[in-house]
């Protein structure tokens, strides 16, 4: 019994799969770069870092980290904290946001 | 990875299958090695620390009334009489892209057993880890020759420097670390550790081709953790 088992569990994926994430993260990397060597600025700077960033991540975690392929409970543990994460970023820029407001407004008024 | 098999088990996809693995009294996560999980409980932990340094530098970036300093400038390169912004930092960023790729192809190798084809990939996973290394070694010897340090520098906000030493530092920590477990793998599946099932040095659990996973789980989270410095450090 034992040995099926290790049979089944050996079995892989095709290396096309992962020459094609390969591929992506680079092309993928290479736009990211762009964005800087053409000096995009303002909001259009800003979504296509994010975007370009988040496809990146999403490609090394789904495939190369295999989480596509996990069974939910292994990838929902894993994903669900992250909410934690965003809560605390929006936390943060709500008070850098009030910080820069007090030093403009004390260098504005005084101490 | 998805085909396992347990005797008297019924699998089923996606939440409901979640909601009866969570409740089945039973592993929760059925067919993962136990190795594998905790990898990725620890690579959880990791994230909050790294997403902590991230969010601290945006709340010191977003609250100082000081131009930050342009990373394109200060992170470009003079070269054969023309400055290329970033230059470095995307060289770097193409290596760990390389050589997470290779790391990928090891896993994928490691799981059919081809000692050979895996052991070389992960060598030149570690030799592109330590060629990133070593070019981080080279742009903090820049940096500091340039005068930026943790409380002062050159080109605008003080903090500036703190932020980047300590982001970058503890990413080339990770870094320095995972090539050295690439080495000692590297080592290992080449002399026949996982197909012999020889016991490791840490623990008493029999020499695997799932070890390479775990590795690898390690060395694509450095990568990830790569693609937001980059984006929220060098790009912003």
């Amino acid at each position: 019994m034992d040995k099926t088992k290790k049979q089944e569990q050996t079995s892989t994926h095709k290396i096309g799969i992962y020459l094609w994430i390969w591929g992506l993260l680079f092309v993928l990397s290479f736009f990211s770069y762009m964005v800087d060597w053409y000096q995009f600025q303002g909001m259009l700077r800003w979504s296509l870092i994010l975007f370009f960033m988040f496809l990146k991540a999403g490609l090394i975690m789904a495939f190369f980290m295999h989480l596509y392929w996990e069974r939910y409970a292994l990838v929902n543990v894993l994903l669900w904290p992250m909410t934690a994460i965003a809560c605390f970023i929006f936390l943060m820029v709500a008070e850098f946001e009030y910080t820069v407001f007090t030093r403009f407004f004390y260098f504005v008024v005084g101490g | 990875m998805s085909d396992i098999k347990i005797e008297g088990y019924e699998f089923k996809p996606g939440f409901k299958g979640m909601a009866k693995d969570t409740g089945s009294d039973q592993t929760m996560f059925k067919g993962v090695h136990w190795g594998k999980a905790m990898m990725w409980i620890f690579l959880l932990s990791d994230t909050f620390i790294f997403s902590c340094f991230l969010i601290s530098y945006m709340k010191g970036r977003g609250s100082t009334i000081i131009d930050w300093p342009n990373p394109s400038e200060v992170f470009g390169l003079h070269v054969f009489g023309v400055d290329v912004p970033l230059l470095l930092i995307a060289i770097m960023t193409f290596v760990l892209i390389t050589s997470s790729g290779t790391m990928a192809l090891a896993v994928k190798y490691g799981y059919e057993k081809n000692k050979k084809m895996c052991g070389w990939l992960i060598l030149a996973t570690a030799i592109g880890g330590l060629t990133f290394v070593g070019m981080q070694a080279f742009e903090w010897s820049k940096l500091i020759h340039e005068g930026v340090r943790p409380w002062e520098n050159p080109f605008g906000a003080p903090q500036f420097g703190s932020f980047f030493f300590m982001i970058t530092g503890f990413h080339g920590t990770h870094v320095s670390i995972g090539v050295i477990f690439l080495f000692i793998y590297a080592y290992k599946t080449f002399a026949g550790h996982y197909d012999e099932g020889k016991r490791g040095w840490f623990t008493s659990m029999k020499g695997d081709y799932v070890e390479i996973e775990i590795l690898g789980l390690y060395w694509h989270f450095v990568d990830l953790v790569w693609v937001f410095i980059f984006a929220f450090f060098y790009l912003w």
